[in-house]
C-alpha cells in the first residue's frame, strides 16, 4: 500500500531534493520495512494490546478475562502498595540522580586534566558498568554480607556495630542507591569525558593569557561548554532511575517490608507472581503516563534553560 | 577528533598542554592524583575482593577477609564451576543471543537509517517522527503485554523469543541517521552514475564510510544484549536457554553460601566484556563522541 503510493507520487512533491538523489525513491520504503515490521510487532502492538489488557481482568493463567472498564485504574489509585512503590521510586530517583551527575563529572574532569595513568582510571570507573546486573548483585551481597562481608568485617575490626545493609528498613534503600551509583556512574563518566575532549584547546589558551586561574576556567569555560551534555545526562538519568528494577529485585527483592520495592517491581510481582496481567498493565500505563509527564516537563525546563 | 583521542591516550607528550590548559600547579596535580587514586580504589575494590574470594577455598572464603587463606590461593572454585558446566552453557547462550541481537539490530537499524536519510517515500517524515518519539517509551513497562504476545506467537522459551523483541532500537536508528546525514551526497552520486543500485551504494559506499559509528553502535548493542536481564528472565523458563545474567541469578539461591564458587562464576561472567573493553577502549570512548551522545 505504502509502496504503491510512493511509486505514483508526483515528483513535484520531492522539491528541494537534487535530481541525482531521487532515482531510488520508489524503493525507499523497503529500506525501512524490516525495522518497521519489528517496530510494529514488538513495540507498537504491545503498547496497544497492553492498553486493552489494562481494561480487562485478564490473568496469566488465561482464565478470567472479561471487560473491567476503568476498574483496574480505580483500584490502582486506592492501592497502598502502588503509592508505596511510587514513593520508593521517587526516593531512589532523587538519591541517585544528583550523585550520578556530579560524581561522573568530577571523575571525568579529574581524568581529563591529563594526569598520568589514563587507561587505568578509565577502566576503574567504567568497568562496573560492563558487569551484568547479577554479577553486581553477587559482588555486593558479598560486600554487605553480615559477619565476614568486607564492609561489616571492617566495621567489626574498628569496633563498630555491624549493619544489616540489605535487611534493615531505612538502610536497604541507601544500600541499593550506593550499589546503583557504583554500577552505573561509568556511563555518564564516559559521556562527560568525550564531551570534555571536544572542548577546543584555544579557549583555555585564551583564558590563560587573560590570567584566568584553574577554578575560573572550570566555571567559565568547562562547565558551560559541557552544558548540553549535562542537560542530556540529567534527563537520561532521571528517566533511567525511574525505571529501576533489576538490582533491587536481585539485592532485596523489594524488602524489607516493601521498603525498596520500585514501581516496576510491583508491576512484575503483580503480573508474573500474582498472575493479574490486567491489573499489572493498568499500573504500567499509569506509570507510563507519569514518565511522559516528567519527560515533557524536563524538556520544557531544559529548553528554557538552554535558550 | 583524532588528535583529541591522542591527547587522551598518550598523556606523556601532551602533559605540556594538559598542564597549561588547566594551569595545574603542583599542589593541584598531586591533589588530583590522590583524589583519582582514592576514587579508583573504591571503584575497583568490590571487583578485587570478588577476585580474591574466588581464589580461595570455600572454608577460607567464609573466614576473615583480612587474613591470608589457610588453604592457599588456588583455582579450585573456577575448576568446580567449569566442571559443573552451567556457566559455560550460559556463556554460550549469551554469546549466540548477543551476536544475533547485534547483527540484526545493527542491520535493520542501518537500513532504516539509510532509508530515512537518503530516500524519499510517502510517510517518511511521519515514520521517522514516530521512531524518534519511540525513544521515549520505556520498554520495561511493556513486559506484560509483550510476554502475552510472545505466548500467543509460541515464542516463549525459544531463542527467537529472546532475540526478536531486543532488535527494535529506535535510538540506534536515530544515531545512524544523524551520521548518514553528514556523508556528502556527491560520493553516492558518482556511484549511481556508474549504474550502481540503491542497495549496492548502501553496501559499498555508505557502510564502509560509516565504520567508526557502526563499530560504536555494535559495541553498545552488544553490551546491552549481553547484560540484559529482565527480558530473558521473563521470556524463558527453559534451563537450557538461560543467559549468563539470568543463570547467575539462579546460582546464588541454589548454592547458598558457596561464596568462592559464586564469585568465580561472577568473575567468569564479567571477563568477556572487561576484555572487550580493554581491547576496544579507544573505539568505545570515540564511539561516545561520534555517536553524538557525547558531542557538543
Amino acid at each position: 500500500m505504502l509502496r504503491e503510493l510512493s511509486e505514483t507520487k508526483p515528483a513535484a512533491a520531492l522539491e528541494g531534493r537534487r535530481p541525482a538523489a531521487k532515482p531510488k525513491q520508489a524503493s525507499g520504503f523497503w529500506y525501512v520495512a524490516p525495522f518497521l515490521a519489528a517496530f510494529t510487532l514488538f513495540l507498537l502492538w504491545p503498547i496497544i494490546s497492553g492498553l486493552w489488557m489494562s481494561l480487562t481482568n485478564q490473568s496469566l493463567t488465561g482464565a478470567g478475562g472479561g471487560f473491567a472498564g476503568f476498574g483496574n485504574y480505580l483500584e490502582a489509585f486506592g492501592d497502598k502498595a502502588v503509592w508505596q512503590s511510587l514513593g520508593n521510586t521517587a526516593v531512589f530517583t532523587l538519591l541517585t540522580a544528583a550523585p550520578l551527575v556530579v560524581l561522573s563529572f568530577v571523575m571525568a574532569h579529574l581524568v581529563y586534566v591529563g594526569l598520568p595513568g589514563q587507561w587505568l582510571w578509565r577502566l576503574s570507573f567504567f568497568a562496573p558498568y560492563l558487569l551484568p546486573v547479577s554479577v553486581v548483585a553477587a559482588l555486593w551481597q558479598w560486600m554487605f554480607q553480615p559477619g565476614f562481608g568486607l564492609i561489616n568485617a571492617t566495621l567489626s575490626a574498628w569496633g563498630i556495630k555491624q549493619v544489616g545493609f540489605l535487611d534493615t528498613e531505612g538502610v536497604a534503600m541507601f544500600s541499593v542507591v550506593l550499589v546503583t551509583i557504583w554500577w552505573t556512574v561509568g556511563f555518564n563518566f564516559l559521556l562527560y569525558l568525550s564531551a570534555l575532549q571536544n572542548i577546543p584547546d584555544h579557549l583555555y589558551e585564551a583564558a590563560q593569557l587573560d590570567g584566568a586561574g584553574p577554578w575560573r576556567r572550570l566555571v567559565s569555560i568547562t562547565i558551560p561548554m559541557v552544558n548540553r551534555t549535562t542537560v542530556m545526562i540529567v534527563m537520561l538519568q532521571i528517566l533511567a532511575s525511574l525505571k529501576v528494577f533489576e538490582q533491587i529485585y536481585l539485592l532485596t527483592n523489594g524488602g524489607p517490608r516493601g521498603s525498596t520495592r520500585s514501581v516496576l517491581e510491583y508491576i512484575y510481582d503483580t503480573g508474573f507472581s500474582g498472575y493479574r496481567l490486567g491489573y499489572a498493565s493498568a499500573i504500567s500505563y499509569l506509570f507510563f503516563a507519569l514518565i511522559v509527564v516528567i519527560a515533557v516537563l524536563q524538556l520544557r525546563v531544559m529548553n528554557r534553560k538552554a535558550s | 577528533m583524532s588528535t583529541k583521542t591522542e591527547t587522551l591516550r598518550v598523556p606523556g607528550p601532551t602533559t605540556g598542554t594538559g598542564a597549561s590548559r588547566a594551569g595545574k600547579t603542583g599542589v593541584l596535580k598531586v591533589g588530583g592524583l590522590i583524589a583519582l587514586a582514592v576514587l579508583a580504589l573504591i571503584w575497583l575494590l568490590p571487583i578485587l575482593w570478588g577476585i580474591t574470594t574466588s581464589l580461595k577455598t570455600e572454608a577460607d572464603a567464609a573466614g576473615s577477609p583480612f587474613k591470608a587463606p589457610a588453604g592457599g590461593w588456588n583455582f579450585d572454585a573456577y575448576l568446580q564451576v567449569l566442571r559443573q558446566g552451567d556457566v559455560p552453557l550460559w556463556m554460550f547462550n549469551s554469546l549466540v543471543i548477543s551476536v544475533a541481537v547485534t547483527v540484526l539490530t545493527v542491520g535493520i537499524s542501518a537500513l532504516a537509517a539509510y532509508g530515512f536519510s537518503r530516500t524519499e517515500f510517502r510517510g517518511r517524515k511521519w515514520l521517522f517522527a514516530l521512531t524518534v518519539a519511540a525513544i521515549m517509551v520505556p520498554g520495561q513497562i511493556l513486559i506484560v503485554p509483550l510476554y502475552q504476545q510472545m505466548n500467543a506467537m509460541l515464542l516463549t522459551d525459544t531463542w527467537a523469543g529472546i532475540v526478536l523483541p531486543q532488535v527494535v532500537a529506535p535510538m540506534m536508528v536515530f544515531i545512524l541517521k544523524n551520521f548518514f546525514d553528514t556523508i556528502p551526497k556527491e560520493l553516492e552520486e558518482a556511484a549511481r552514475i556508474d549504474g550502481a543500485g540503491g542497495l549496492r551504494v548502501f553496501l559499498t559506499i555508505v557502510m564502509p564510510l560509516s565504520r567508526p559509528i557502526l563499530v560504536a553502535v555494535s559495541i553498545f548493542v552488544f553490551i546491552g544484549a549481553w547484560n540484559n536481564f529482565l527480558w530473558p528472565f521473563i521470556v524463558t523458563n527453559n534451563p537450557d536457554l538461560l543467559t549468563l545474567p539470568v543463570g547467575l541469578a539462579t546460582i546464588k539461591n541454589a548454592y547458598g553460601v558457596q561464596y568462592a564458587q559464586t564469585m568465580a562464576s561472577a568473575i567468569l561472567a564479567a571477563l568477556p566484556l572487561l576484555v572487550m573493553f580493554m581491547l576496544f577502549q579507544r573505539h568505545i570512548v570515540k564511539g561516545f563522541a561520534t555517536s553524538g551522545l557525547g558531542g557538543q
